[in-house]
């Protein structure tokens, strides 16, 4: 998004002070806003946008290929690639039977040769069966190989907690794969996001894994056109503020800004960024930020235990000590496995209640708790 | 027990024809019946009998059992509609005489483990049908307490080892209760379930290759309905004969929606596992609903091919058959579906007015007796010391 957003400012079109304001098109440029207008975008939910996404690198690259259960006829457990077997063909959306081990594999050894798949799991949940594929193979190979091969695949799916799930289903572990060297972790969050991200993913010569949420396929937005690719390792900023910095990603986005709502009423002016890339920290954006609050509360599904929150909270710590005024605070969902009662599910993870009783904690100057 | 019953819908018989009636009655319900099944495939191993012995009242309880499994499914099914089961939740109807035959020929002392289509193993296996619908229904008073849900039903109990929410993962799990039983002295098996989906599964192999290596007492049941949430296993598998797929492994091609060649088959596989060690049966069945809730069940097979099966192969039809053929009457067939129906509904309903279960459950058995260890909450500052149950009686 901010890619886009660089590109027309360089253009010479002014930028919307705040992302997500309609910009008024200068007058000199009459072509291009002549052309803007008549590109009605039309609102379009999250797995379609992804759908788009796929689609159109697939078109653009004849190396792109899909791989995963019920991908092809069936159409995708959450239609992230429905019709697209009809439009390519069963060897570039291929179906695979239930083996995420040799599946994974498989596109990892394609990668090697130069094919660029697109592993879905059909809940990232269950590519921990592939663990030793992504970590060992995915990961190290450019290194180990002494950059003889790249593995340039994408593996995306969804994860985190849904409705009432299971706790097998219901796992956020973005984390587990944070420490395997070698990868890269993105977490889409909106529509338009989504689909600039997974373009840029598929672009990427190094392996992504791609975090999608099974509560956001549906959620509705504008996507771009087939030339908006976002920066991988770039976050976004959602909301300018001063108060405080909220960190988060993913769809505790949204719990964050149903916080902020309730927080703008009572005066406070948080500063909301959404990390996107989980791994590598966009170290530019965070330190600006915290620079200009002087407070930092990190917001995330991950566990409490080693969570991608544990190590931004680390970080945070170790190189902006003096720009901090208070400690950082840290929402993590519990170390339990989420239960299927739906009370205990809604008290597994980060509530917007609590992000306002944190942001009021830091904010209004209450001495915290011992941690 | 279907004696009882039989004698109890005599009543409204004729006074001079009852004693006449109950004699008949009585040397019918114990008397043996031949019943001719669908001969099985094997590989490497020579095929059992395809003639099965029954008798009216161990039909009649077949026929209740899988009534009942029948009931709570569709139960399930209109308590998801109404929204009162969240989630994922997999239905068994179609393949119920799969689990009766299995249960009719294994004790309670032998294993059972099988994946998230796991509903009717919890009540085969002694639970009540009202702790099952709590379960589902996220209640306290459920079978793991509201905190697993469909995929995650165990019962300790009744040797039941669950309830697995990912494909396949159960396969190992069943082999090491296996092992268990052999490293014990235990004389019983482990019936070990799973799909067609599941069983193009690596672990599966692995598990394959250490119960042969080590002749341990597992009995690897392949439910083969055909299709592995929508794809179908032709699609899915180079080779479809899941019962060959053990290779040194003997296995059995069984017809799935035929209890009594279920029952007389698993009763030979158990035998021959207590001597020799693992073996493969694959029950060819089929589930009537989609793959999930979440599924339809339609955009990958035709709605002809489930109204086929329902017409022709349903297996409750079928032993309803057989006992009207064999002299029972009609009436108290349906005597025993009110019965059935009337305990399904009245668990339904106590379910609905169970509790959620409360707060402090969350930090329920996350460890044994974890020494004060305290865990951290979402906000800073907050700390629980969970606690566990000492022991895991209900």
């Amino acid at each position: 998004m901010l890619a886009s957003r660089n590109a027309r400012v360089a253009a010479g079109h002014r930028a919307a002070a705040v992302p997500g304001l309609r910009t008024v098109p200068a007058v000199r440029s009459g072509r291009r806003a002549l052309a803007a207008a008549k590109a009605q975008k039309k609102e379009i939910m999250m797995w379609e946008a992804l759908r788009e996404a796929i689609d159109e690198e697939m078109e653009r690259d004849p190396t792109v290929c899909v791989m995963g259960e019920d991908v092809g006829h069936y159409g995708g457990s959450y239609k992230c690639t429905l019709g697209l077997y009809k439009k390519y063909g069963d060897m570039r959306v291929l179906d695979t039977p239930i083996c995420e081990n040799g599946f994974t594999g498989m596109g990892v050894g394609a990668a090697m040769t130069g094919l660029r798949p697109i592993v879905e799991g059909m809940n990232m949940g269950f590519l921990l069966l592939a663990f030793n594929q992504i970590s060992n193979n995915c990961g190290m190979l450019h290194y180990t190989s002494g950059g003889q091969f790249k593995t340039p695949l994408v593996i995306r799916g969804p994860g985190g907690v849904g409705r009432q799930l299971g706790a097998e289903h219901s796992q956020r572990l973005e984390s587990y794969f944070q420490s395997i060297p070698g990868v890269q972790l993105v977490a889409c969050s909106t529509v338009r996001n989504a689909k600039a991200l997974l373009k840029a993913a598929i672009r990427s010569d190094n392996p992504i894994i791609f975090f999608e949420h099974v509560l956001l396929y549906n959620v509705k937005g504008e996507a771009g056109d087939k030339d908006e690719v976002a920066c991988l390792e770039r976050a976004e900023v959602v909301r300018e503020g001063a108060d405080v910095s909220i960190f988060t990603y993913s769809r505790m986005r949204y719990v964050v800004m149903q916080a902020v709502n309730e927080l703008v009423k009572k005066g406070y002016n948080p500063e909301v960024i959404d990390l996107i890339s989980l791994k590598p920290f966009d170290m530019e954006t965070i330190s600006k930020s915290i620079k200009k609050t002087r407070k930092a509360i990190i917001v995330e599904e991950c566990m409490k235990t080693g969570g991608i929150g544990a190590s931004l909270s680390a970080v945070i710590n170790e190189s902006l000590f003096n720009e901090l005024d208070h400690e950082v605070i840290r929402l993590s969902s519990q170390d339990v496995p989420t239960a299927y009662a739906y009370e205990l599910e809604a008290a597994t993870i980060v509530q917007s209640s609590q992000v306002v009783e944190a942001v009021e904690r830091i904010v209004g100057g209450r001495v915290p708790a011992a941690v | 027990m279907a004696l009882a019953a039989a004698i109890h819908g005599l009543k409204g018989h004729v006074g001079s024809q009852l004693g006449h009636s109950v004699a008949r009655m009585f040397a019918s319900a114990a008397a043996p019946i031949k019943v001719e099944v669908m001969p099985y495939k094997v590989h490497r191993i020579d095929a059992p009998s395809n003639i099965v012995e029954t008798n009216v009242a161990e039909l009649t309880d077949f026929y209740k059992l899988m009534y009942k499994m029948r009931r709570m499914e569709i139960a399930a099914d209109m308590m998801y509609k109404a929204k009162f089961i969240r989630g994922f939740c997999h239905l068994y109807d179609g393949q119920e005489a799969v689990l009766t035959g299995i249960e009719a020929a294994i004790t309670k002392q032998d294993s059972i483990i099988t994946s998230y289509r796991d509903h009717c193993q919890h009540v085969s296996r002694g639970g009540s049908v009202l702790s099952l619908m709590a379960e589902l229904m996220g209640k306290k008073e459920g079978a793991t307490r509201g905190l697993g849900g469909s995929m995650h039903i165990y019962n300790r109990a009744g040797n039941f080892y669950g309830g697995n929410g990912i494909v396949g993962a159960q396969i190992p799990l069943g082999a090491g209760i296996a092992l268990a039983h052999k490293y014990r002295g235990e004389k019983n098996v482990c019936i070990t379930m799973y799909g067609d989906g599941a069983a193009n599964q690596g672990q599966k192999y692995e598990a394959l290759n250490m119960a042969g290596l080590w002749n341990l007492p597992v009995i690897f049941v392949c439910e083969n309905n055909h299709y592995g949430m929508g794809t179908a296993e032709w699609r899915a598998a180079k080779s479809p004969n899941f019962y060959t797929r053990g290779d040194y492994i003997p296995g059995i091609k069984v017809d799935g929606m035929d209890v009594l060649a279920v029952k007389n088959a698993v009763a030979f596989a158990k035998a021959y596992s207590l001597e020799n060690g693992p073996i493969v049966m694959e029950m060819d069945t089929y589930r009537y609903h989609g793959h999930s809730m979440s599924d339809p069940g339609s955009t990958y097979r035709t709605r002809d091919e489930i109204n086929a099966m329902r017409t022709e192969r349903d297996p409750i039809e079928r032993v309803k058959k057989l006992l009207l053929s064999n002299g029972v009457d009609a009436g108290d067939l349906k005597k025993i579906e009110k019965e059935v129906k009337k305990e399904v509904d009245e668990a339904v309903e106590a379910a609905k007015t169970g509790t959620a279960p409360p707060a402090h459950w969350l930090w329920k058995n996350m460890y044994m007796d974890p020494a004060g260890a305290a865990m951290r909450g979402v906000l800073p500052g907050q700390y629980v010391v969970p606690e566990f149950d000492p022991t895991y009686a209900k």
